[in-house]
Protein backbone atom coordinates (compact mmCIF):
# COMPACT_ATOMS: atom_id res chain seq x y z
CA UNK A 1 0.00 0.00 0.00
CA UNK A 2 1.84 2.97 -0.93
CA UNK A 3 2.03 5.77 1.48
CA UNK A 4 0.46 9.44 0.73
CA UNK A 5 1.81 12.45 1.19
CA UNK A 6 -0.63 13.46 3.93
CA UNK A 7 1.29 10.61 5.84
CA UNK A 8 4.42 11.16 5.18
CA UNK A 9 3.60 14.27 6.80
CA UNK A 10 2.17 12.54 9.68
CA UNK A 11 5.17 10.11 10.33
CA UNK A 12 7.13 13.27 9.86
CA UNK A 13 5.93 14.48 12.84
CA UNK A 14 5.87 11.78 15.14
CA UNK A 15 9.56 11.28 14.29
CA UNK A 16 10.60 15.03 15.13
CA UNK A 17 11.98 15.36 11.13
CA UNK A 18 11.81 18.77 9.17
CA UNK A 19 10.76 17.99 5.58
CA UNK A 20 12.86 20.23 3.06
CA UNK A 21 11.58 20.63 -0.83
CA UNK A 22 11.43 16.82 -2.02
CA UNK A 23 11.60 15.29 1.13
CA UNK A 24 7.25 14.14 1.05
CA UNK A 25 8.11 12.70 -2.82
CA UNK A 26 11.00 11.32 -1.50
CA UNK A 27 9.83 9.03 1.43
CA UNK A 28 6.10 8.23 -0.06
CA UNK A 29 8.52 6.58 -2.67
CA UNK A 30 11.02 4.75 -0.99
CA UNK A 31 8.70 3.90 2.26
CA UNK A 32 6.56 2.69 -0.87
CA UNK A 33 8.65 0.03 -2.59
CA UNK A 34 10.00 -1.33 1.14
CA UNK A 35 6.81 -1.68 2.38
CA UNK A 36 6.00 -3.61 -1.16
CA UNK A 37 9.16 -6.16 0.10
CA UNK A 38 7.26 -6.00 3.59
CA UNK A 39 3.53 -6.96 2.70
CA UNK A 40 4.49 -10.24 2.11
CA UNK A 41 5.04 -10.89 6.09
CA UNK A 42 0.57 -11.00 5.63
CA UNK A 43 0.64 -14.18 3.67
CA UNK A 44 1.71 -15.85 6.63
CA UNK A 45 -0.68 -17.54 8.94
CA UNK A 46 0.50 -16.18 12.42
CA UNK A 47 -2.70 -16.31 14.76
CA UNK A 48 -1.28 -18.60 16.88
CA UNK A 49 2.26 -17.95 17.26
CA UNK A 50 3.52 -15.99 20.03
CA UNK A 51 6.05 -12.55 19.22
CA UNK A 52 9.28 -12.61 19.64
CA UNK A 53 10.55 -9.41 21.59
CA UNK A 54 13.56 -10.42 22.38
CA UNK A 55 15.86 -13.89 22.81
CA UNK A 56 17.62 -13.28 25.95
CA UNK A 57 17.28 -15.91 28.53
CA UNK A 58 17.91 -13.75 31.37
CA UNK A 59 14.77 -12.10 32.65
CA UNK A 60 14.23 -9.54 35.23
CA UNK A 61 17.81 -8.89 35.78
CA UNK A 62 17.87 -7.26 39.93
CA UNK A 63 20.70 -5.29 41.74
CA UNK A 64 21.32 -3.98 45.28
CA UNK A 65 19.65 -0.48 45.13
CA UNK A 66 23.05 1.61 46.61
CA UNK A 67 24.18 4.53 45.72
CA UNK A 68 27.19 4.25 43.00
CA UNK A 69 29.66 7.19 41.63
CA UNK A 70 28.30 8.97 38.48
CA UNK A 71 28.94 11.34 36.31
CA UNK A 72 29.64 14.68 37.78
CA UNK A 73 27.05 18.00 36.65
CA UNK A 74 30.44 19.58 35.10
CA UNK A 75 31.23 15.84 32.79
CA UNK A 76 27.26 15.18 31.88
CA UNK A 77 27.25 18.63 30.49
CA UNK A 78 30.87 18.74 28.82
CA UNK A 79 29.38 17.48 25.47
CA UNK A 80 26.22 20.09 25.77
CA UNK A 81 25.34 22.33 22.62
CA UNK A 82 24.55 25.03 24.87
CA UNK A 83 24.27 25.05 29.06
CA UNK A 84 23.69 27.54 31.35
CA UNK A 85 23.66 28.02 35.78
CA UNK A 86 24.53 23.78 35.49
CA UNK A 87 21.41 23.38 33.53
CA UNK A 88 21.25 22.32 29.41
CA UNK A 89 20.08 25.06 27.59
CA UNK A 90 16.88 25.24 25.41
CA UNK A 91 14.29 27.47 23.25
CA UNK A 92 11.42 28.23 25.27
CA UNK A 93 8.58 25.65 25.09
CA UNK A 94 6.01 27.65 26.27
CA UNK A 95 4.65 30.77 24.40
CA UNK A 96 4.63 34.18 26.70
CA UNK A 97 1.02 35.04 28.42
CA UNK B 1 63.44 -9.20 8.98
CA UNK B 2 59.75 -10.14 9.59
CA UNK B 3 56.72 -7.31 8.27
CA UNK B 4 55.55 -7.05 11.90
CA UNK B 5 52.17 -6.01 10.24
CA UNK B 6 51.74 -9.53 8.98
CA UNK B 7 51.59 -11.43 12.05
CA UNK B 8 48.75 -13.15 13.62
CA UNK B 9 47.98 -12.39 17.57
CA UNK B 10 49.28 -15.66 18.62
CA UNK B 11 52.59 -15.45 16.76
CA UNK B 12 53.02 -11.39 17.91
CA UNK B 13 52.32 -12.80 21.61
CA UNK B 14 55.22 -15.33 21.42
CA UNK B 15 58.04 -12.90 19.89
CA UNK B 16 56.99 -10.11 22.37
CA UNK B 17 57.61 -12.79 25.19
CA UNK B 18 61.22 -13.69 23.60
CA UNK B 19 61.75 -9.78 23.19
CA UNK B 20 62.28 -10.50 19.63
CA UNK B 21 60.87 -6.50 19.15
CA UNK B 22 58.93 -4.38 21.62
CA UNK B 23 55.33 -3.24 21.48
CA UNK B 24 56.06 0.11 21.21
CA UNK B 25 57.87 -1.03 17.65
CA UNK B 26 54.90 -3.35 16.85
CA UNK B 27 52.89 0.07 17.25
CA UNK B 28 55.36 2.02 15.02
CA UNK B 29 54.78 -0.33 12.57
CA UNK B 30 51.12 -0.41 12.03
CA UNK B 31 51.54 3.13 12.14
CA UNK B 32 53.77 3.30 9.30
CA UNK B 33 51.84 1.14 7.22
CA UNK B 34 48.50 3.33 8.13
CA UNK B 35 50.17 6.48 6.95
CA UNK B 36 50.98 4.59 3.54
CA UNK B 37 48.03 2.85 2.95
CA UNK B 38 45.18 4.76 4.30
CA UNK B 39 45.31 8.19 2.47
CA UNK B 40 43.84 4.96 -0.06
CA UNK B 41 42.11 3.15 1.81
CA UNK B 42 40.67 5.43 4.18
CA UNK B 43 38.88 2.49 6.77
CA UNK B 44 39.69 5.10 9.43
CA UNK B 45 37.61 8.15 11.04
CA UNK B 46 40.43 9.41 13.62
CA UNK B 47 43.79 8.09 15.47
CA UNK B 48 44.35 7.94 18.60
CA UNK B 49 48.15 9.08 19.19
CA UNK B 50 48.03 9.85 23.00
CA UNK B 51 46.58 6.27 23.83
CA UNK B 52 48.25 4.10 21.13
CA UNK B 53 51.58 5.63 23.29
CA UNK B 54 51.15 5.62 26.53
CA UNK B 55 49.18 1.82 26.25
CA UNK B 56 52.08 0.68 23.81
CA UNK B 57 54.57 2.24 27.27
CA UNK B 58 52.28 -0.05 29.61
CA UNK B 59 52.66 -3.16 27.62
CA UNK B 60 56.20 -3.09 27.32
CA UNK B 61 56.30 -2.75 31.22
CA UNK B 62 54.01 -5.49 31.08
CA UNK B 63 56.15 -7.48 29.16
CA UNK B 64 59.35 -6.61 31.35
CA UNK B 65 57.51 -7.96 34.12
CA UNK B 66 56.54 -11.17 32.76
CA UNK B 67 52.41 -10.30 32.84
CA UNK B 68 51.61 -11.45 29.75
CA UNK B 69 48.06 -12.43 28.40
CA UNK B 70 47.62 -12.83 24.59
CA UNK B 71 46.75 -9.57 23.29
CA UNK B 72 49.56 -7.64 25.48
CA UNK B 73 50.48 -5.19 23.26
CA UNK B 74 48.32 -6.09 20.27
CA UNK B 75 46.99 -2.89 18.03
CA UNK B 76 43.67 -2.40 17.64
CA UNK B 77 41.02 -0.62 15.45
CA UNK B 78 37.55 0.02 17.05
CA UNK B 79 34.46 0.81 14.81
CA UNK B 80 32.97 4.73 15.83
CA UNK B 81 30.20 3.42 17.60
CA UNK B 82 31.74 1.71 20.93
CA UNK B 83 32.45 4.62 23.39
CA UNK B 84 36.22 5.67 24.42
CA UNK B 85 36.29 8.31 27.05
CA UNK B 86 37.65 11.47 25.70
CA UNK B 87 38.34 10.00 22.00
CA UNK B 88 35.88 11.61 19.45
CA UNK B 89 33.36 9.22 19.07
CA UNK B 90 30.43 10.06 16.58
CA UNK B 91 28.82 6.52 14.88
CA UNK B 92 29.63 7.83 11.86
CA UNK B 93 27.43 10.43 12.12
CA UNK B 94 27.74 14.19 11.70
CA UNK B 95 25.03 14.79 14.29
CA UNK B 96 27.82 13.29 16.72
CA UNK B 97 30.08 15.38 15.52
CA UNK B 98 32.41 16.23 18.09
CA UNK B 99 31.57 13.80 21.23
CA UNK B 100 33.77 12.90 23.58
CA UNK B 101 31.85 10.08 25.65
CA UNK B 102 32.61 10.48 29.37
CA UNK B 103 33.30 6.92 29.61
CA UNK B 104 34.22 3.68 28.13
CA UNK B 105 32.59 0.97 27.40
CA UNK B 106 32.82 -2.45 28.19
CA UNK B 107 33.92 -4.58 25.43
CA UNK B 108 36.58 -2.21 24.75
CA UNK B 109 37.67 -1.79 28.34
CA UNK B 110 38.34 -5.33 29.15
CA UNK B 111 40.45 -5.75 25.72
CA UNK B 112 42.18 -2.51 27.18
CA UNK B 113 42.45 -4.04 30.60
CA UNK B 114 44.00 -7.39 28.70
CA UNK B 115 46.63 -5.24 26.93
CA UNK B 116 45.28 -4.25 23.90
CA UNK B 117 46.56 -0.93 22.18
CA UNK B 118 44.58 1.38 20.19
CA UNK B 119 45.56 3.29 17.49
CA UNK B 120 41.80 4.58 16.34
CA UNK B 121 38.45 4.84 15.45
CA UNK B 122 37.18 3.41 12.05
CA UNK B 123 34.50 4.30 9.31
CA UNK B 124 31.26 3.01 9.23
CA UNK B 125 27.67 3.20 7.93
CA UNK B 126 25.77 5.90 10.00
CA UNK B 127 24.34 4.14 12.90
CA UNK B 128 25.74 1.22 11.93
CA UNK B 129 22.94 1.13 9.03
CA UNK B 130 24.26 -0.36 6.00
CA UNK B 131 25.93 -2.57 4.23
CA UNK B 132 28.96 -0.71 2.17
CA UNK B 133 30.23 1.91 4.92
CA UNK B 134 29.20 4.28 2.09
CA UNK B 135 26.63 5.45 4.27
CA UNK B 136 29.21 7.12 6.77
CA UNK B 137 28.55 10.62 7.64
CA UNK B 138 32.32 11.14 6.70
CA UNK B 139 33.90 9.14 3.44
CA UNK B 140 33.50 5.81 1.78
CA UNK B 141 36.30 3.07 2.79
CA UNK B 142 37.58 1.22 0.14
CA UNK B 143 37.87 -2.05 -0.21
CA UNK B 144 41.47 -3.37 0.22
CA UNK B 145 41.59 -5.81 -2.66
CA UNK B 146 39.95 -3.38 -5.42
CA UNK B 147 40.08 -0.12 -4.55
CA UNK B 148 37.07 1.35 -6.74
CA UNK B 149 34.84 -1.63 -4.44
CA UNK B 150 33.11 -1.34 -1.53
CA UNK B 151 34.42 -3.18 2.03
CA UNK B 152 31.08 -4.26 2.93
CA UNK B 153 29.44 -2.45 6.20
CA UNK B 154 28.34 -1.46 8.52
CA UNK B 155 31.61 -2.11 9.89
CA UNK B 156 33.63 -1.84 6.82
CA UNK B 157 36.16 0.46 8.21
CA UNK B 158 37.37 -2.40 11.05
CA UNK B 159 37.21 -5.00 8.10
CA UNK B 160 39.45 -3.06 5.66
CA UNK B 161 41.54 -1.91 8.73
CA UNK B 162 42.62 -5.43 9.48
CA UNK B 163 42.21 -6.45 5.96
CA UNK B 164 45.15 -3.68 4.59
CA UNK B 165 47.28 -5.42 7.84
CA UNK B 166 46.92 -1.61 9.35
CA UNK B 167 45.59 -3.48 12.73
CA UNK B 168 45.83 -6.71 13.80
CA UNK B 169 42.63 -6.95 15.49
CA UNK B 170 39.20 -4.97 15.23
CA UNK B 171 35.69 -4.07 17.19
CA UNK B 172 33.08 -4.47 14.83
CA UNK B 173 29.02 -4.48 15.90
CA UNK B 174 26.73 -6.84 14.36
CA UNK B 175 22.67 -6.43 13.80
CA UNK B 176 22.27 -7.97 10.84
CA UNK B 177 25.69 -9.10 9.25
CA UNK B 178 27.50 -5.93 10.18
CA UNK B 179 30.67 -7.81 11.30
CA UNK B 180 29.97 -10.84 8.91
CA UNK B 181 29.57 -9.22 5.76
CA UNK B 182 32.29 -7.01 5.50
CA UNK B 183 34.96 -9.77 6.56
CA UNK B 184 33.48 -11.87 3.70
CA UNK B 185 34.16 -8.84 1.40
CA UNK B 186 37.84 -8.16 2.61
CA UNK B 187 38.73 -11.37 2.73
CA UNK B 188 39.02 -11.71 7.05
CA UNK B 189 37.81 -13.62 9.75
CA UNK B 190 34.42 -12.13 11.61
CA UNK B 191 32.12 -12.62 14.51
CA UNK B 192 29.01 -12.22 16.00
CA UNK B 193 29.01 -13.90 19.14
CA UNK B 194 25.31 -15.05 20.90
CA UNK B 195 23.12 -12.62 22.02
CA UNK B 196 23.62 -11.60 25.64
CA UNK B 197 27.83 -12.77 25.70
CA UNK B 198 29.12 -9.54 25.01
CA UNK B 199 27.97 -6.44 27.17
CA UNK B 200 26.64 -3.67 24.95
CA UNK B 201 27.64 -1.23 27.60
CA UNK B 202 28.64 1.87 26.32
CA UNK B 203 27.84 1.05 22.32
CA UNK B 204 25.44 3.42 20.73
CA UNK B 205 22.64 1.71 20.32
CA UNK B 206 20.81 1.16 16.73
CA UNK B 207 18.46 -2.03 17.22
CA UNK B 208 18.82 -3.11 21.19
CA UNK B 209 17.21 -6.52 20.30
CA UNK B 210 19.70 -7.60 17.82
CA UNK B 211 23.34 -5.63 18.44
CA UNK B 212 26.14 -7.26 19.26
CA UNK B 213 29.55 -6.76 19.85
CA UNK B 214 32.43 -9.04 18.01
CA UNK B 215 36.21 -9.17 16.74
CA UNK B 216 37.72 -9.09 13.20
CA UNK B 217 41.46 -11.26 12.66
CA UNK B 218 43.05 -12.45 10.29
CA UNK B 219 42.89 -15.83 11.78
CA UNK B 220 40.25 -18.07 13.41
CA UNK B 221 42.11 -18.05 16.65
CA UNK B 222 42.83 -14.46 17.07
CA UNK B 223 39.29 -14.02 16.76
CA UNK B 224 38.82 -16.13 19.41
CA UNK B 225 41.07 -14.41 21.83
CA UNK B 226 39.72 -11.36 21.51
CA UNK B 227 35.66 -12.81 22.26
CA UNK B 228 37.08 -14.68 24.81
CA UNK B 229 38.62 -11.60 26.55
CA UNK B 230 35.35 -10.13 26.24
CA UNK B 231 32.71 -12.14 26.52
CA UNK B 232 30.82 -12.37 30.19
CA UNK B 233 28.35 -10.60 32.64
CA UNK B 234 28.59 -7.28 33.05
CA UNK B 235 26.38 -5.66 35.60
CA UNK B 236 26.57 -2.28 33.39
CA UNK B 237 24.27 -4.55 30.69
CA UNK B 238 21.23 -6.64 32.15
CA UNK B 239 21.02 -8.71 28.92
CA UNK B 240 24.58 -9.92 29.37
CA UNK B 241 24.90 -13.50 30.14
CA UNK B 242 26.85 -15.55 32.97
CA UNK B 243 27.35 -18.01 30.74
CA UNK B 244 30.54 -19.98 31.47
CA UNK B 245 32.97 -18.38 29.16
CA UNK B 246 34.12 -21.15 27.47
CA UNK B 247 34.41 -19.83 23.49
CA UNK B 248 37.97 -21.80 23.21
CA UNK B 249 36.66 -25.37 24.72
CA UNK B 250 37.55 -28.08 21.99
CA UNK B 251 38.48 -25.52 19.60
CA UNK B 252 41.18 -27.97 18.10
CA UNK B 253 39.05 -30.72 18.58
CA UNK B 254 38.31 -31.34 14.34
CA UNK B 255 34.68 -31.91 12.67
CA UNK B 256 35.53 -35.70 12.62
CA UNK B 257 31.78 -37.18 12.92
CA UNK B 258 30.38 -33.79 13.07
CA UNK B 259 27.05 -32.83 11.31
CA UNK B 260 26.85 -30.11 9.34
CA UNK B 261 23.70 -28.83 7.64
CA UNK B 262 23.15 -26.80 4.60
CA UNK B 263 19.93 -25.34 4.42
CA UNK B 264 18.74 -25.42 0.89
CA UNK B 265 17.27 -21.81 0.84
CA UNK B 266 20.54 -20.40 2.12
CA UNK B 267 22.67 -22.62 -0.69
CA UNK B 268 20.39 -21.63 -3.70
CA UNK B 269 19.74 -18.27 -2.36
CA UNK B 270 18.11 -15.50 -4.91
CA UNK B 271 21.41 -13.53 -6.43
CA UNK B 272 24.22 -15.71 -5.25
CA UNK B 273 27.17 -15.51 -8.05
CA UNK B 274 28.32 -18.50 -9.26
CA UNK B 275 31.45 -17.88 -8.13
CA UNK B 276 30.81 -17.95 -4.70
CA UNK B 277 28.37 -21.04 -4.98
CA UNK B 278 31.63 -23.03 -6.62
CA UNK B 279 33.75 -21.77 -3.38
CA UNK B 280 31.27 -22.85 -1.16
CA UNK B 281 30.62 -25.85 -2.82
CA UNK B 282 34.67 -26.38 -2.52
CA UNK B 283 34.42 -25.90 1.45
CA UNK B 284 31.53 -28.73 1.76
CA UNK B 285 33.65 -30.81 0.10
CA UNK B 286 36.78 -29.75 2.23
CA UNK B 287 34.59 -30.58 5.42
CA UNK B 288 33.13 -34.09 3.93
CA UNK B 289 37.23 -34.79 3.36
CA UNK B 290 37.65 -33.59 6.51
CA UNK B 291 35.66 -36.35 8.36
CA UNK B 292 32.02 -34.40 8.40
CA UNK B 293 28.75 -34.99 7.43
CA UNK B 294 26.72 -32.90 5.27
CA UNK B 295 23.10 -32.88 6.24
CA UNK B 296 20.42 -31.03 4.61
CA UNK B 297 18.45 -28.84 6.72
CA UNK B 298 15.70 -26.58 5.95
CA UNK B 299 14.67 -22.83 7.02
CA UNK B 300 11.59 -22.80 5.65
CA UNK B 301 10.84 -18.85 6.33
CA UNK B 302 13.80 -17.20 4.67
CA UNK B 303 12.42 -15.63 2.04
CA UNK B 304 10.42 -14.01 4.80
CA UNK B 305 13.42 -12.96 7.03
CA UNK B 306 14.40 -9.29 5.49
CA UNK B 307 10.62 -7.69 5.78
CA UNK B 308 10.70 -8.80 9.73
CA UNK B 309 14.49 -7.37 9.97
CA UNK B 310 13.40 -4.62 8.44
CA UNK B 311 10.47 -3.64 10.45
CA UNK B 312 12.40 -4.71 13.76
CA UNK B 313 15.39 -3.08 13.15
CA UNK B 314 13.99 0.33 11.62
CA UNK B 315 11.10 0.16 14.57
CA UNK B 316 13.87 -0.02 17.33
CA UNK B 317 16.28 2.56 15.76
CA UNK B 318 13.22 5.14 15.48
CA UNK B 319 12.87 4.72 19.49
CA UNK B 320 16.52 4.18 19.87
CA UNK B 321 17.78 7.55 18.32
CA UNK B 322 14.83 9.88 19.33
CA UNK B 323 17.92 10.93 21.55
CA UNK B 324 19.57 12.72 19.13
CA UNK B 325 17.63 16.25 19.38
CA UNK B 326 20.26 18.57 19.72
CA UNK B 327 19.83 19.21 23.62
CA UNK B 328 22.49 17.25 25.81
CA UNK B 329 25.32 16.45 22.83
CA UNK B 330 26.34 16.80 19.20
CA UNK B 331 24.90 18.87 16.70
CA UNK B 332 22.32 21.55 17.28
CA UNK B 333 21.02 24.00 14.92
CA UNK B 334 21.30 28.02 16.28
CA UNK B 335 18.44 29.76 15.89
CA UNK B 336 15.46 27.65 16.55
CA UNK B 337 12.55 29.56 17.55
CA UNK B 338 10.77 27.02 19.93
CA UNK B 339 11.68 23.38 21.34
CA UNK B 340 10.27 21.11 18.22
CA UNK B 341 11.62 23.15 15.70
CA UNK B 342 15.08 22.89 17.73
CA UNK B 343 14.16 19.13 17.42
CA UNK B 344 13.27 18.70 13.81
CA UNK B 345 15.58 20.69 12.21
CA UNK B 346 18.52 19.09 14.24
CA UNK B 347 17.27 16.03 12.83
CA UNK B 348 16.84 16.75 9.51
CA UNK B 349 20.31 18.48 9.27
CA UNK B 350 22.25 15.91 11.72
CA UNK B 351 21.02 12.52 10.04
CA UNK B 352 21.85 11.43 6.39
CA UNK B 353 19.32 9.64 4.31
CA UNK B 354 19.65 5.92 5.50
CA UNK B 355 19.11 6.78 9.07
CA UNK B 356 15.98 9.05 8.13
CA UNK B 357 14.91 6.37 5.75
CA UNK B 358 14.82 3.90 8.50
CA UNK B 359 13.77 6.47 11.34
CA UNK B 360 10.50 7.57 9.11
CA UNK B 361 9.99 3.37 8.67
CA UNK B 362 10.52 2.60 12.40
CA UNK B 363 8.24 5.54 13.52
CA UNK B 364 5.20 4.32 10.03
CA UNK B 365 5.35 0.67 11.66
CA UNK B 366 5.15 1.54 15.57
CA UNK B 367 2.09 4.20 14.70
CA UNK B 368 -0.64 3.93 15.75
CA UNK B 369 -3.33 1.86 13.26
CA UNK B 370 -0.34 0.02 11.86
CA UNK B 371 1.61 -1.39 15.16
CA UNK B 372 -0.55 -4.96 14.53
CA UNK B 373 0.03 -5.28 10.92
CA UNK B 374 3.81 -4.36 11.02
CA UNK B 375 5.52 -4.65 14.02
CA UNK B 376 3.82 -7.05 16.33
CA UNK B 377 3.39 -9.19 12.93
CA UNK B 378 6.80 -9.41 12.28
CA UNK B 379 7.68 -10.56 15.97
CA UNK B 380 5.85 -13.24 15.50
CA UNK B 381 7.65 -14.19 12.22
CA UNK B 382 10.73 -13.54 14.02
CA UNK B 383 9.40 -16.67 16.09
CA UNK B 384 8.81 -18.47 13.18
CA UNK B 385 12.54 -17.65 11.76
CA UNK B 386 13.79 -18.93 15.49
CA UNK B 387 11.92 -21.94 15.35
CA UNK B 388 13.38 -22.84 11.65
CA UNK B 389 16.94 -23.25 13.65
CA UNK B 390 15.76 -24.86 16.50
CA UNK B 391 14.44 -27.51 13.78
CA UNK B 392 17.83 -27.31 11.98
CA UNK B 393 19.80 -27.85 14.66
CA UNK B 394 18.05 -30.95 15.90
CA UNK B 395 19.48 -32.22 12.63
CA UNK B 396 22.88 -30.40 12.90
CA UNK B 397 25.72 -29.15 15.21
CA UNK B 398 26.29 -25.71 12.95
CA UNK B 399 24.95 -24.60 9.72
CA UNK B 400 27.31 -23.46 6.89
CA UNK B 401 26.55 -21.43 3.58
CA UNK B 402 27.91 -18.43 1.89
CA UNK B 403 28.30 -15.10 4.36
CA UNK B 404 27.24 -12.90 0.97
CA UNK B 405 25.22 -13.62 -1.45
CA UNK B 406 28.13 -11.77 -3.84
CA UNK B 407 31.49 -10.44 -3.83
CA UNK B 408 32.45 -7.04 -2.96
CA UNK B 409 30.28 -4.60 -5.01
CA UNK B 410 31.47 -0.99 -6.80
CA UNK B 411 31.26 2.18 -4.97
CA UNK B 412 27.70 3.30 -5.83
CA UNK B 413 26.46 0.62 -7.57
CA UNK B 414 23.57 0.07 -5.25
CA UNK B 415 23.12 3.30 -3.63
CA UNK B 416 20.47 4.48 -5.09
CA UNK B 417 18.27 1.72 -4.72
CA UNK B 418 18.01 0.62 -0.84
CA UNK B 419 15.91 -2.68 -1.20
CA UNK B 420 18.72 -4.71 -3.54
CA UNK B 421 21.76 -3.06 -0.58
CA UNK B 422 19.05 -4.59 2.20
CA UNK B 423 19.50 -8.14 -0.01
CA UNK B 424 22.99 -8.16 0.83
CA UNK B 425 22.15 -9.22 4.51
CA UNK B 426 20.04 -11.86 3.57
CA UNK B 427 22.12 -14.83 4.75
CA UNK B 428 23.19 -12.86 8.10
CA UNK B 429 20.35 -11.27 9.76
CA UNK B 430 18.77 -14.59 10.75
CA UNK B 431 21.56 -14.89 12.90
CA UNK B 432 20.31 -11.81 14.69
CA UNK B 433 16.89 -12.45 14.77
CA UNK B 434 17.07 -15.72 16.46
CA UNK B 435 20.24 -15.05 18.43
CA UNK B 436 22.89 -17.23 17.29
CA UNK B 437 26.41 -16.85 17.25
CA UNK B 438 28.27 -16.69 13.19
CA UNK B 439 31.30 -16.63 12.10
CA UNK B 440 32.63 -15.53 8.63
CA UNK B 441 35.99 -16.57 7.84
CA UNK B 442 38.11 -16.42 3.91
CA UNK B 443 36.86 -19.57 1.82
CA UNK B 444 38.45 -18.44 -1.57
CA UNK B 445 37.88 -15.82 -4.06
CA UNK B 446 35.94 -15.50 -7.06
CA UNK B 447 37.17 -12.91 -10.30
CA UNK B 448 40.34 -12.28 -7.64
CA UNK B 449 37.35 -10.67 -4.79
CA UNK B 450 37.53 -12.55 -1.50
CA UNK B 451 34.56 -15.17 -0.79
CA UNK B 452 33.22 -15.73 3.36
CA UNK B 453 31.92 -18.79 4.53
CA UNK B 454 29.71 -18.53 7.19
CA UNK B 455 29.12 -21.04 9.80
CA UNK B 456 26.11 -20.48 12.31
CA UNK B 457 25.77 -22.21 15.48
CA UNK B 458 23.31 -22.36 17.81
CA UNK B 459 23.01 -20.37 20.83
CA UNK B 460 26.20 -20.01 23.47
CA UNK B 461 27.90 -22.77 21.24
CA UNK B 462 30.85 -19.70 19.98
CA UNK B 463 32.65 -22.93 20.81
CA UNK B 464 31.31 -24.77 18.11
CA UNK B 465 30.93 -22.34 15.58
CA UNK B 466 34.76 -21.63 16.25
CA UNK B 467 36.04 -25.42 15.77
CA UNK B 468 34.16 -25.65 13.19
CA UNK B 469 35.65 -22.35 11.24
CA UNK B 470 39.46 -24.00 12.64
CA UNK B 471 38.79 -26.95 11.05
CA UNK B 472 37.88 -25.15 8.20
CA UNK B 473 40.80 -23.21 8.15
CA UNK B 474 43.52 -25.96 8.58
CA UNK B 475 41.30 -28.24 6.08
CA UNK B 476 41.74 -25.69 3.10
CA UNK B 477 44.85 -24.12 3.97
CA UNK B 478 42.87 -21.10 3.15
CA UNK B 479 43.85 -18.06 5.36
CA UNK B 480 43.63 -13.87 5.62
CA UNK B 481 46.03 -12.87 2.85
CA UNK B 482 47.31 -9.15 2.78
CA UNK B 483 45.71 -7.95 -0.58
CA UNK B 484 47.91 -7.79 -3.33
CA UNK B 485 46.44 -4.73 -4.83
CA UNK B 486 48.38 -3.38 -1.75
CA UNK B 487 51.39 -4.74 -2.35
CA UNK B 488 53.30 -2.60 -4.46
CA UNK B 489 52.82 0.24 -1.58
CA UNK B 490 54.59 -0.91 0.71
Amino acid sequence: MPLSKAEVRHVAMLARLALEPGDEEFYADQLSGILAHIDRLQQLDTESIPPTAQVVEVANTLREDVPRPCLSQAEALANAPAAVDGFFRVPSIQEEA
Amino acid sequence: MIDLTELTVKETARLLRLRSFSASELVTAHVERIERLDRRVKAFLRFTPELWEKQAEEADRRIVRGDLGPLVGIPMAVKDVLCVRGVETTAGSQILRGFKPPYTGTAVSRLFEAGAVMLGVTNCDEFAMGSSTENSGYHPTHNPWDLDRVPGGSSGGSAAAVSAAEAMIALGTDTGGSIRQPAALCGVVGMKPTYGRVSRYGLIAFASSLDQIGPFARSVEDAAIVLEAMAGRDPLDATSSDRPNDVLRDFDAGVKGMRLGVPREYYEVQGIEPGVKAAIDKAIKAFRDAGAEIVDVALPHTDYGLAAYYIIAPAECSSNLARFDGVRYGMSIEDAQNITELYMRTRREGFGTEVRRRVMLGTYALSSGYYDAYYLKAQKVRTLIKRDFDTAFEKCDAIISATSPTVAFPIGSKTQDPLSMYLCDVLTLGGNLAGLPGISVPCGFSNDLPVGLQILAPQWRENTALRVARAYEVASGVKAEVPSPLSGEV
